[in-house]
């Protein structure tokens, strides 16, 4: 038994800056009794951006046109590389454009639903009342999404709903918002209202006198690790999926801010809520180094089968149309191929361990367009997704439009991260979190096109109004003292680390580590976790945890570019996190979303929610590496989407 | 497949270059570039010398970081970045070179790292529609004709990679710069600032350091998103217009 399993449960944890009243009047009502600063007094205040994606972007470039001075970090040589980018299908929003029945209320509803009860409705609905200035402010920036022949915008529509209510331009909608929001930014870099540091790497959060006043971070190109104050922090660092090793993530995305935070006081909430994305492509070999989504707007028209029988090993365009399992359609039959990601996710994986898998290993199910070719003609698919079936023709060199793609389930997001409150607050005051780095507003589980959603309602509209009621009611006093024993502490620490990394000259590279700990993850903390897997990933990581700071090899030294060194000293933090994502499965022995525990399923395999017992948000406190942490509930009430047995069939 | 790579190490900026030999073995054709460099970077830390630099980070194709001259070419041989460049362009015994972007403007930081910083510089001096956040009228508001917007997504598509700057002989920044001029010149949006936003570009990336345009075409081809080469002359028809209206 390990003694990291015997956590206790503290006070709970209450967002105490959400409004009472009617939902729909709830974010009025906090901006009016937010505190404005005088926008003359904004330039005196130092605002710190960790992150350029979509919250991290939005948010600099909004605070610095408000007046404040801002101070950015990205890990990238440049701002616009940020993982946002990589995001394809689409923003939702709640236009109604379509006239077929969606509201500011539908979006909220499907949202609290598709996140199985265990997001906040207050942080929802918010979410969605601003999903619709969001596209007006994206087009007035000249994002150019995808247009009918009258000039007007087109949606289309994604898993989860029956509305049509997604914007998108063609498979890369990520990317251009990403690039509307960093092209704001740079104007404001222009202007000299932010100051864009690129290439460095936050290490550490600066807590002074209980409030968060900087960050230590080293600049990738020299190695020099420096200080850096304000008055307020703002994560948006994106999230953890990397842990996994594999995952749809950016190679270099880490959890290393979020983690760090949290090692500084601030609340982890429901780090086990991961996302496994029904649609990647399948993997190829023990080289792969990482995962490719294929947006799920591909299940709007494609058909998802396997063969039904056990080993068959015929070519797809063999299998008769009678020997062919369309698994979804078959279950679901009113959402079909449009259920939620984590449905659509653990189907996939019942069918594989069914044995009735297809390609490489029999990890793989195919998604068809067969159909779609012959109702639309081919010009219409390559219109709608040419980018989608080049990108999988390149990766695979097989031709979509000729045989089926093959799909598998890989880790795409995180649901969990940082506790926020309704302000986007943390646990630490001053120290906020944005976009995928928190873990506000899609419960257990995020239905598709709403991440970017989240990031640029953060980024552009929550964060620039909550941020200044923090600000006046801790107006700005001194600078802080570089020689606090605070800020040395955290300086002489985060030195100490990477020097011990590099004075280990062990044995084995970080690669090595973190591929061994993402199959782990894999194997006990994926798509299907129970409680004594999770024990097993428990026990095995410390031990590699504790081999890793023993035999770890990290060549050339801390005073230059250095890629080994950044490597792993990330993977130190994801040697934490794990371990607490695994325990916070173990607790929740519930199902619910992307948390699927094999002991709490319907008698026809669905998740089972215990609402009696878990309707909560679980916040971790860390009490120290390895050191059982302390649990703080935040109750869930539902006074508005009433919980039910999430249907789709 | 067993390969021999001549890649070019830099210790950093101030130091010299040179091209060094090294064999790797057992490379699978499904690999991609990049995990094949993973391969050989693996085996160099476990014999305790330094792994080879290189810029990557989504290995999606999107986020423009991965950029390396394979073989003469910016990106490879095919039209794609190098991180959806797979091994099977190639064939087993192949010696492949592998060099970093190279352009005055472009300085190498390590190795396969180069610093592509005036890229952003070209996009602050202009590359943006002044729409602060909360003023922006309702969506529908403004049509846009489903041809400019076509126009606007294809000019936009560009992942500011830098490979046309590496493929052109001259080291010009025409393409990068035009792709933006033209995204968001053709849009009603970004019609206020036309003028002042081409005429600020283009003084910006002639300021960088990046070569004249004398047409080669080569950076269109290199292109892995496919930025078409008329884009260059629709950014200079902007910019006669605009320098004939005196706008600055």
């Amino acid at each position: 038994m390990n003694d990291f399993t015997e956590y206790t449960t503290g006070e709970p944890v209450v967002d105490a800056k959400a409004p009472k009243g009617p939902v729909a009047e709830r974010w009025d009502t906090r901006r009016f009794e937010a505190k404005l600063v005088n926008p003359a007094n904004r330039r005196k205040h130092t605002v710190i951006v960790v992150g350029t994606g979509l919250a991290g972007g939005s948010a600099g470039a909004t605070l610095a046109e408000q007046g404040y001075h801002v101070v950015q970090f990205c890990y990238q040589d440049s701002p616009r590389r940020a993982h946002s980018i990589a995001a394809q299908g689409g923003i939702n929003a709640a236009k109604n454009y379509r006239n077929d029945g969606d509201s500011v209320h539908r979006l909220f509803y499907d949202t609290v639903k598709g996140g199985d009860f265990r997001a906040r409705e207050s942080n929802v609905h918010r979410l969605a009342q601003i999903s619709v200035n969001i596209i007006d402010q994206c087009v007035a920036q000249g994002v150019p999404f995808a247009r009918e022949y009258g000039g007007l915008l087109d949606t289309r529509s994604f898993g989860g709903v029956q509305v049509s209510r997604t914007f998108y331009a063609r498979g890369q909608t990520g990317q251009q918002l990403l690039l509307g929001a960093y092209q704001a930014l740079s104007k404001e870099i222009a202007a000299g209202n932010v100051e864009m540091h690129p290439r460095t790497e936050m290490l550490d959060v600066i807590v002074v006198d209980g409030r968060a006043r900087g960050i230590v971070a080293r600049d990738l190109i020299t190695g020099k690790i420096d200080t850096y104050f304000a008055d307020a922090v703002v994560l948006a660092s994106g999230g953890y999926g990397n842990v996994f090793y594999l995952s749809t993530n950016a190679m270099n995305s880490n959890a290393t801010a979020v983690w760090r935070a949290h090692r500084r006081g601030a609340y982890f909430a429901n780090p086990c809520f991961t996302q496994i994305h029904p649609t990647c492509i399948p993997r190829t070999g023990d080289h792969q180094s990482k995962l490719t989504l294929m947006s799920e707007s591909l299940r709007n028209d494609g058909r998802i089968w396997v063969p039904k029988a056990k080993g068959d090993k015929r070519p797809a365009n063999e299998i008769p149309e009678d020997e062919r399992d369309y698994y979804l359609e078959r279950i679901y039959p009113s959402f079909g191929n449009l259920v939620p990601r984590d449905i659509a996710s653990r189907a996939a994986k019942n069918v594989c361990d069914e044995g009735r898998g297809v390609g490489p290993g029999g990890q793989g199910v195919y998604l068809d367009f067969a159909d779609a070719i012959r109702r639309m003609g081919r010009g219409a698919v390559e219109e709608k997704y040419g980018n989608l079936f080049d990108m999988y023709e390149r990766i695979t060199a097989e031709n979509p439009y000729e045989v089926p793609m093959r799909i598998y389930p890989a880790v795409h997001y995180t649901m969990g991260g940082l506790w926020v409150d309704y302000d986007l607050q943390t646990t630490v005051p001053g120290l906020f979190a944005i976009g995928e780095a928190n873990f506000s507003d899609h419960g257990a589980n995020r239905l598709g096109a709403s991440a970017l959603m989240q990031g640029l309602a953060d980024g552009y509209f929550v964060l620039p109004s909550t941020i200044n009621d923090y600000l006046a009611r801790n107006p700005h006093k001194d600078e802080v003292d570089a020689e606090h024993p605070a800020v040395r502490e955290v300086l002489a620490e985060t030195e100490d680390r990477l020097n011990l990394l590099l004075a280990v000259d062990g044995d084995r590279t970080p690669d090595s580590f973190h591929r061994e700990l993402g199959e782990l993850m894999w194997e006990f903390c994926g798509m299907a976790r129970t409680d004594s897997g999770l024990r097993k990933a428990l026990e095995r990581i410390p031990q590699i945890r504790e081999e890793f700071w023993r035999r770890i090899k990290v060549p050339g030294s801390g005073e230059e570019f250095n890629q080994s060194l950044e490597k792993a000293n990330r993977i130190v933090d994801y040697l934490e996190l794990a371990e607490l994502m695994c325990l916070d499965a173990l607790h929740r022995a519930e199902s619910c979303g992307g948390h699927f525990r094999e002991e709490s399923q319907t008698p026809d395999g669905e998740a089972e929610r215990r609402d009696e017992e878990f309707s909560y948000a679980a916040a971790w406190e860390f009490s120290g590496t390895g050191t059982a942490p302390v649990l703080h509930k935040e109750d869930l009430v539902f006074e508005y989407v009433h919980p039910t047995q999430r249907s789709y069939a | 497949m067993k390969l021999t790579l001549r890649v070019w190490r830099q210790k950093n900026a101030d130091a010299e270059g040179a091209m060094s030999t090294y064999e790797v073995d057992g490379i699978s054709s499904d690999m991609s570039f990049l995990e094949m460099l993973d391969t050989l970077n693996e085996e160099l830390i476990v014999k305790g010398e330094e792994p080879v630099a290189f810029d990557h980070d989504c290995r999606e194709g999107i986020c423009g970081a991965c950029s390396l001259v394979i073989n003469g070419d910016a990106h490879g041989p095919e039209r794609t970045t190098t991180c959806q460049l797979h091994m099977r362009s190639f064939d087993d015994g192949d010696t492949i070179d592998i060099e970093p972007w190279r352009a005055a403007a472009f300085p190498v930081i390590k190795d396969l790292v180069v610093d592509r910083s005036a890229f952003d510089r070209i996009i602050q001096s202009g590359g943006y529609i002044s729409a602060p956040t909360g003023a922006a009228p309702e969506a529908h508001a403004t049509p846009v004709p489903k041809p400019d917007a076509d126009f606007a997504f294809e000019h936009a598509e560009c992942i500011g990679c830098g490979a046309c700057v590496a493929a052109c002989p001259n080291g010009s920044a025409m393409l990068f710069t035009s792709a933006k001029v033209n995204h968001l010149n053709v849009l009603p949006q970004g019609a206020p600032e036309r003028e002042t936003r081409v005429l600020d570009m283009v003084a910006q990336m002639d300021s960088e350091g990046f070569g004249g345009c004398t047409l080669t075409g080569e950076c269109a081809t290199a292109c892995p998103k496919g930025i078409p080469l008329p884009s260059i002359a629709a950014m200079n028809k902007e910019w006669l217009r605009a320098a004939r209206k005196g706008r600055r």
